[in-house]
């Protein structure tokens, strides 16, 4: 058991091979296009707005189309009030936040592992990544289902609760709702990706070595 | 022989001539002319042939704007003794909005609110004939459409990036019926205006029977800022008291020039309509109008009823009077600047006049008299032929391809002919008794041509029948090719004189006004800031207007208490549009996105008076109101 857990720490602490690093180092590109594109694309149409109003929820802030015409959060708020939704702010987002922080934290992490360079480093960037997602993930379906059943007691049109859609589209009132990732989000799968190809080349030339350097004779 | 079996009728003789006869009436009576007891509807006219189902299938389609797409131009008329101006889309003809100029109109509450009433100066009422759009070189340029006002002596400026009335001026001193207004030089420097009845200068008290010493006539321009479009007074002329018609600027070689035509050179009163028309030649008088600024700037100009006005007896080279056809009345130079064309509407003539012989004759001092202290020009050496194109000829409009098209009132129809030959080509009915037309761009140097737009006086029996009191008819009629095609009949208000039309590309006009634009100082951008401030006898409220509430929802006030309401419409949406009534004080404003508009009242009646949305807003516009309370 002990030699079992013993060879386990020492297959892990065995180093990044250059091929891992350097998937890891195209790991962090994708970060910069993470906050440049939104992560989440809504759109809102109906028969009396058929040039949708849209809503782009990027890694720091809150965006809606804005024109000379229209100043589509501003309306997106004035249509949610008959309903008693709370209007949608920027300064409701600690999302906004710690984002920003996570990602940063990220970047160290990558940094880290590039330096002292572990495999075990890199399971734990992937790990933590995981958890990352899972969280946004859970973090934006609780947002959306907030909105949509915190809603006023007094307000003029009573709907019952409902939660606006985290992928897909759907008809709330008169209204087609549509939410998907946007090129922020891909950003983050690609990074992901990258994290999990480097972790992938790195276990396997980990393994290599570590059987090429453990004679047949132990193993049994 | 007579037989009394049943049918022996048959075999008489005569009864084979009955039996004709009968056949006779019946062939008459079901192959031409009306059946007795049904009312024929006229097709479009006996000269294009009727309405037959090809020509009206094609006509349809070139007026057709499916749902959703746009018009092709701006259709902008005069509304007449409407006072407004009505906007309508090329080719679809549907009249679109209507901008309230000279008249109240609680529709956009204009005119209720402190503002407007300013600029309409206590005149509840204007009578529009000819609005022009600004030009840069003699081209339209999309900044701002100036409309004349004949009853006030006033003219007024729209801009076109909000199409709301900016600025009025006038009344403008020594000028009675503004009628020869507001045409525009090639840049936009001036707009015209001229006298249409004579009268006394500066509100002078003089009978009729001095009319021809003591009643003067003027014309005049208003000089327009070329930044902000602000109008202010330029130049006057003096005039013998003749009645000044119609105006038309110069462009190109001739932009210097300003030109008017009169009637009543017989300087008659009393029944004008026989007084007026004794002689064979009435004037059309060429101004210099790049002088007539100089002069006035030098100081040649004395003060006459508030107004720098010129003698044309003091200033050489000012006005020039040119003999035209009996009684004329549209004058208008062609696109590019060398002729100007006369109509004698009491001739079946018209007058094409050479610009350069003008200048000819000026040097050559080829003249015949004097008038007013003006030489008047030989005819013969300005003119450069006659058209006889028709009875009661009015006015010609230019078309892109080097035709001219001129309204014929008396013959009810249009007269294409070619500018250079002086060769009517075409000539088309229309319902009834036309005035001016239009072709767009017709006037300015750069015609877009496609269409000639017929603005009639009757339209009696050309539309549902709606009582005495009738609509008027304007009529789209194609001119690309080489005959004339009647495309559409379209009723109107009351009562349009002339239009101006432009593409739809020319004008950006915004929907939504920034916040970052709105100066009003009592603006107020946030419910937080919404409340009632009381200063004496004096309430001021500021109230913001949002979907759907007013806020303050209610108003305290004493009686006698003078209440001034500053609404601010703090939507960012467009068409997001909400009114303010307040029952039985006859208030209603509307407010536009991101407007602010104040309307002042005195308290006069105690009690409770409701206040709410008067332009539909929301689902919940009903609950958008408040209550003014008057102790």
């Amino acid at each position: 058991m002990k030699k079992q857990q013993a060879a386990f720490i020492d297959f892990f602490a065995q180093p990044l091979s250059r091929a891992a690093k350097v998937l890891l180092i195209c790991a962090i590109v994708p970060v910069f296009f993470a906050f440049m594109f939104p992560l989440w694309n809504m759109s809102f149409k109906s028969n009396q707005y058929p040039n949708p109003l849209r809503m782009s929820i990027y890694a720091n802030h809150l965006q809606g189309q804005k024109t000379a015409d229209r100043d589509d959060l501003r309306e997106i708020n004035s249509l949610n009030h008959y309903i008693g939704m709370r209007p949608i702010l920027e300064s409701d987002f600690a999302e906004f936040t710690w984002l920003p922080f996570v990602i940063g934290a990220f970047m160290l992490l990558i940094l880290r592992a590039l330096v002292f360079g572990r495999i075990r480093d890199l399971v734990d960037i992937c790990v933590l990544f995981v958890y990352f997602g899972l969280f946004s993930a859970w973090d934006f379906y609780n947002k959306l289902y907030n909105y949509g059943h915190v809603l006023s007691p007094d307000a003029p049109i009573k709907v019952q609760g409902f939660t606006p859609p985290i992928f897909g589209t759907e008809k709330i009132a008169n209204f087609w709702v549509s939410s998907f990732p946007a090129g922020g989000s891909f950003a983050l799968f690609a990074m992901a990706g990258l994290l999990v190809l480097a972790l992938a080349v790195a276990v396997w030339r980990g393994w290599v070595w570590y059987v090429s350097a453990r004679p047949p004779a132990q193993a049994a | 022989m007579s037989n009394h079996s049943n049918r022996s009728w048959l075999l008489h003789p005569l009864s084979g001539w009955v039996a004709f006869a009968v056949l006779l009436v019946a062939v008459y009576i079901f192959s031409c002319g009306p059946r007795p007891g049904v009312e024929t509807r006229r097709g479009g006219g006996a000269a294009t042939g009727g309405a037959e189902t090809g020509s009206a299938a094609s006509a349809a389609l070139a007026t057709y704007v499916n749902p959703g797409d746009l018009d092709e131009y701006y259709l902008f008329y005069s509304g007449g003794h409407s006072g407004q101006i009505y906007v309508a889309g090329l080719p679809s003809m549907r009249h679109i909005s209507t901008i309230p100029v000279f008249a109240p109109y609680s529709a956009t509450g204009y005119g209720f609110d402190d503002a407007t009433k300013k600029m309409l100066g206590g005149y509840t009422w204007g009578d529009c004939h000819h609005p022009s759009l600004s030009k840069t070189n003699g081209e339209y340029d999309g900044r701002w459409l100036f409309i004349n006002e004949n009853a006030n002596n006033r003219i007024a400026r729209v801009d076109l990036r909000d199409f709301k009335t900016k600025q009025i001026i006038g009344p403008i001193p020594n000028l009675s019926g503004n009628h020869g207004s507001a045409f525009v030089t090639a840049n936009t420097e001036c707009v015209l205006y001229a006298s249409r009845f004579s009268r006394p200068l500066g509100h002078a008290y003089a009978s009729i029977d001095e009319y021809k010493t003591k009643y003067k006539g003027v014309v005049g321009a208003v000089n327009v800022d070329p930044n902000s479009g602000e109008m202010s007074y330029g130049f006057q002329i003096v005039t013998p008291p003749y009645d000044w018609d119609l105006g038309s600027t110069g462009k190109g070689p001739s932009a210097d020039w300003a030109f008017w035509t009169c009637y009543n050179s017989e300087e008659g009163t009393g029944q004008l309509e026989k007084t007026a028309s004794q002689n064979d030649r009435d004037y059309v008088i060429a101004v210099n109008w790049k002088l007539a600024e100089q002069a006035t700037s030098e100081g040649k100009a004395t003060d006459v009823g508030g107004i720098k006005q010129l003698d044309p007896a003091q200033v050489p080279g000012l006005a020039y009077l040119i003999p035209a056809p009996k009684s004329p009345h549209g004058v208008d130079v062609t696109p590019d600047g060398t002729m100007f064309v006369v109509s004698g509407k009491l001739e079946a003539v018209t007058t094409v006049f050479s610009y350069e012989k003008m200048v000819a004759a000026i040097q050559a001092k080829n003249f015949t008299g004097t008038e007013g202290g003006m030489p008047v020009l030989n005819y013969d050496s300005v003119k450069d032929k006659e058209v006889q194109i028709g009875n009661g000829p009015l006015h010609t409009q230019y078309d892109d391809k080097g035709y001219a098209y001129t309204s014929l009132f008396v013959d009810s129809a249009i007269a294409k002919w070619d500018l250079k030959t002086g060769t009517v080509l075409d000539t088309i009915p229309v319902t009834y008794n036309i005035g001016h037309l239009l072709v767009p761009g017709g006037d300015s140097s750069k015609p877009y041509g496609k269409w000639v737009i017929a603005l009639n006086k009757l339209s009696h029996g050309q539309h549902l029948n709606v009582g005495p009191s009738q609509p008027e008819c304007s009529q789209l009629i194609d001119i690309t090719g080489d005959k004339m095609k009647l495309l559409y009949d379209a009723f109107t208000e009351p009562e349009p004189h002339y239009a101006q039309a432009c593409p739809a590309s020319l004008l950006h006009p915004i929907e939504v006004y920034p916040q970052a634009e709105n100066k009003d100082p009592n603006a107020i951008w946030d419910v937080k800031d919404a409340g009632v401030a009381r200063n004496g006898t004096k309430v001021d409220v500021k109230m913001v207007a949002v979907r759907s509430t007013f806020t303050p929802t209610s108003i305290e006030v004493n009686k006698g208490d003078t209440v001034s309401i500053h609404v601010t419409n703090i939507e960012t949406t467009t068409d997001e549009l909400h009114g303010l009534g307040i029952i039985e004080y006859n208030v209603n404003v509307v407010i536009d996105p991101g407007e602010t508009k104040t309307v002042t009242f005195v308290a006069d009646k105690s009690g409770v008076f409701p206040y709410y949305c008067t332009n539909f807003c929301s689902a919940l516009h009903q609950e958008m109101q408040g209550y003014l309370l008057v102790k």
